[in-house]
């Protein structure tokens, strides 16, 4: 575990400097966020004033910075423009992206190593031929697209999903959009484990253990694609990551109140604690999901395992 | 079989480090509203307050509308006021107005409503140290400037303009006659409030106390759902049909219109533009369009010399196909105009402008040339807010192009943030869009805010200021409407802005509801019930 103490260490820095980079682009933005709040409307220079002074948007951005930090550190991150803890509204849609990510996830990874197998021991087969297929498009299609088409067809004319919004809970309200926001991940992960095991199927191990006479379904299920995952859990780790905040379009298609939907709102009304909260919050995901896949690593080969020991 | 075990423990690593991370994601959900006897769903976009003094977004008004009383309203067929929370509205020298309450009104918490509760939530909006959006709204009243003093804080925390006769009677003193008074008394930023919203205006903004027909059924959920039913001690004239309503969350209108083609939402007042046809094919008469009193204007920076000469802003006028745009760019729903004001202010003339907001591309290029023309880069200056922007401007920049024969036309797309502080700093150098967004039904909301002085064209006119004037001190409103007219006459024949189009509002509804009647002045929840079998 001393690993993964170090690693943990290492979010330190990433943590200040992501931050601050962001807190600086979001005050770099230009624009007056208070002016553009009130919209068409003449608005009182006093009124103004007390907004900007209310949101520290009259100090230069290292005290503004300082400023948030310090509230950060006593627990405190900030409110919205519209008086809203920073804190209480990510607690609430970060449930919302939890659970689309996680659906998306478990999805990508049961269906698409599935697919990837299925592939990989048939190949040149038709089920390779349509999964080549099939993946390609996925990929080649963007995301929008995909989510108003299954929003129309499978949700409106079919009716057999809930076509928007979170009135049914998990999972009803979130197997379309999560199947929509795994799509892209599905087809890269059937495509990764295909080509892995196909290359791991020829491997001299393999073709030992198929001498010794074990059974096939052993030589492929405990020698080939155990090794085969390796890139693949590399991908899934990353990915998780990438799905938190990939949400964004998914979660407006289908008007999920999640993180995704916050950062593009935030970004638009200049809300630097916002936008600066999840960001921080995202990167500490990116660097969970790659905790988790190095030492899932060790469960695939010990061998990593033993080295770092 | 061990594979199948690693992969497990695979799996149950990675779910052990989500849970730890996300704390449990399940969340409770009340189940969608409208699916009741007598409960029905609206379509809304989250809410930025919900005190009446802190916001003008129309998605707020919807929920306040439904949950207070203002002291007058507006009568949709004339435009004109009716009582309301107020029995009668008042005035000799159109400077002094008595208001006499209906008596006998409480809050949904029990408070009785009185002169008080008005003159309270009037100092609390415009005070300036709260920061208030509607504040400007109450800067005619006498003492306004003591709460909004230039440097410092202010003396005091209330208006001397106000002065509580009694229970039901407020006495209003005005800094000057204003013969709209009664009219602006319709506007959300006057609705009262009760003592016990003073103790904690944070708390009342998350679950106002109003004194209207509806009243909060539960706490509000950001960006999910207000849950409303109807009010128990409500004694008033807009008794609501309905047991509950709840106001459905969403982000993105084309959503919401999904959900309504699905029977998930009942009612949206703001079907997007671009499903229009679709709208009126599946909806048949539950879609219905109508006015509204938000405008489109190109105004002009007459304080750059280049668009000084009143006959080259009108030539541009001239040549501008506005019914071609309105069709091309949003489907013929919004209407082309040729006044200042829209049209269901009262006071519109259809054709206040005459000739020149006639498309004429031959006069147009005669007045242009006769003007001594253009020369040099002709920028267009607008917001990325909404992609139809560009539409029209790319189709205005053709036809200038076109029929004046300018040739040099360039885009300055600003963002949403940016565009009004850029026009507030006079930074532009050519036409721009400018947009208005009515507050109450009076000519004097369009004139005095956007041609007044201090305007941002940075036109001035000593006739059209005195003539605003005297309108505002006529003695009664009828008396007033001829003298606004006449400073709109003044204005468009210097056309500093040129009027473009007045938007329309298409509404859509399921066959689940009865007795729909949106008006640009109220979304009337309380007129809707559902239709029963």
């Amino acid at each position: 575990m001393r690993y993964a103490a170090q690693r943990l260490a290492q979010a330190i820095p990433v943590f200040f400097a992501t931050t601050f980079l962001i807190y600086a682009m979001v005050f770099a933005l230009p624009g007056d966020p208070i002016l553009a709040l009130a919209g068409d409307k003449p608005v009182p220079e006093q009124v103004l004033a007390v907004m900007r002074a209310r949101y520290h948007l009259d100090e230069p951005l290292l005290v503004q910075y300082g400023r948030y930090m310090l509230g950060v550190f006593q627990g405190d991150l900030g409110e919205t423009f519209t008086g809203q803890p920073v804190s209480e509204l990510l607690q609430d849609r970060w449930a919302v992206t939890a659970q689309l990510a996680l659906t998306a996830w478990v999805f990508e990874l049961a269906v698409g190593v599935g697919l990837g197998v299925l592939a990989g021991l048939r190949r040149g087969g038709a089920a390779d031929t349509a999964v080549l297929a099939g993946t390609t498009f996925v990929i080649a299609v963007p995301v929008f697209v995909v989510g108003y088409t299954a929003q129309i067809v499978l949700g409106l004319n079919l009716g057999l999903f809930p076509t928007a919004g979170t009135d049914e809970g998990w999972p009803g309200s979130y197997l379309l959009p999560g199947m929509v926001l795994g799509s892209f991940g599905l087809a890269y992960v059937a495509r990764l484990t295909r080509t892995s095991l196909v290359e791991n199927l020829r491997a001299d191990y393999v073709r030992t253990a198929t001498a010794k006479g074990l059974a096939r379904r052993r030589v492929i299920g405990l020698h080939a694609l155990r090794n085969s995952l390796i890139p693949v859990v590399t991908y899934l780790g990353v990915d998780f990551g990438n799905l938190m905040a990939g949400a964004v379009v998914t979660e407006g298609i289908f008007n999920l109140p999640g993180i995704g939907q916050q950062v593009f709102q935030s970004i638009q009304l200049q809300e630097g604690p916002v936008v600066v909260g999840v960001v921080t919050l995202l990167v500490m995901i990116f660097i969970l999901a790659n905790l988790a896949v190095d030492l899932l690593y060790g469960v695939l080969d010990p061998r990593i395992r033993r080295a770092r020991a | 079989m061990r594979v199948t075990r690693s992969r497990a423990a695979a799996l149950a690593v990675a779910a052990i480090m989500l849970s730890g991370a996300c704390g449990g994601g399940s969340s409770s959900d009340g189940g969608g509203g409208g699916k009741g006897a007598n409960a029905f769903s609206v379509a809304l976009t989250e809410p930025d307050h919900l005190t009446p003094g802190n916001t003008s977004s129309d998605y707020s008004i919807t929920v306040l509308d439904a949950l207070f009383e203002t002291p007058v309203s507006i009568d949709a067929a004339s435009g004109k006021p009716v009582m309301r929370a107020a029995e009668s509205v008042n005035s000799t020298d159109q400077k002094v107005w008595t208001i006499k309450f209906k008596p006998g009104q409480k809050f949904s918490n029990g408070e009785p409503v009185t002169a008080q509760s008005f003159a309270d939530s009037w100092n609390a909006t415009a005070y300036g140290p709260n920061g208030w959006t509607n504040n400007y709204y109450f800067a005619n009243i006498e003492g306004y400037d003591k709460l909004n003093p230039e440097k410092g804080d202010p003396s005091t925390d209330k208006m001397s303009g106000l002065k509580v006769v009694d229970d039901t009677t407020l006495e209003v003193t005005l800094t000057a006659p204003f013969s709209q008074f009664p009219i602006t008394l319709a506007y959300i930023a006057f609705a009262p409030m009760p003592k016990a919203a003073f103790s904690d205006l944070k708390a009342f903004d998350q679950a106002p106390v109003g004194n209207g027909p509806f009243v909060l059924d539960g706490a509000w959920e950001h960006n999910k759902q207000i849950k409303l039913k109807r009010s128990a001690s409500y004694a008033g004239e807009r008794k609501a049909k309905a047991d509950e309503v709840t106001l459905k969350i969403y982000a993105s209108r084309d959503t919401a219109w999904t959900d309504l083609r699905a029977g998930r939402v009942d009612l949206m007042t703001t079907v997007p533009p671009a499903s229009t046809a679709e709208a009126k094919r599946l909806l048949g008469d539950r879609f219905v369009q109508t006015p509204d009193g938000t405008m489109d204007y190109l105004g002009f920076p007459t304080f750059d010399k280049r668009f000084a000469n009143a006959d080259l802003r009108k030539a541009f006028s001239m040549a501008i196909d506005r019914q071609a745009i309105v069709d091309a760019v949003y489907d013929g729903a919004f209407k082309p105009m040729a006044s200042l004001l829209a049209p269901l202010v009262p006071g519109y003339r259809e054709n206040a402008c005459g000739e020149a907001c006639t498309y004429d591309p031959a006069k147009a290029k005669a007045l242009f040339d006769q003007a001594g023309g253009f020369s040099g880069t002709l920028n267009l200056w607008f917001s990325n807010a909404d992609p139809s922007y560009e539409q029209w401007m790319t189709a205005v920049a053709n036809q200038l192009k076109q029929n004046l024969g300018i040739s040099d036309i360039k885009f300055r797309k600003i963002p949403a943030a940016d565009y009004l502080s850029t026009l507030r700093q006079r930074k532009e150098d050519g036409p721009y869009r400018n947009n208005w967004v009515m507050d109450y039904p009076s000519p004097q909301d369009y004139l005095e805010y956007m041609w007044g002085a201090g305007n941002r064209m940075g036109w001035e006119n000593k006739e059209f200021d005195d003539l605003i004037k005297q309108a505002n001190s006529a003695p009664s409103l009828d008396a007033s409407l001829p003298l606004y007219q006449k400073a709109e006459d003044v204005a468009l024949a210097e056309m500093p802005m040129i009027p473009l189009w007045n938007w329309q509002n298409q509404i859509g509804f399921t066959s689940r509801l009865t007795g729909v009647n949106v008006t640009p002045y109220s979304k009337n929840l309380y007129t809707i019930s559902v239709k029963q079998g």
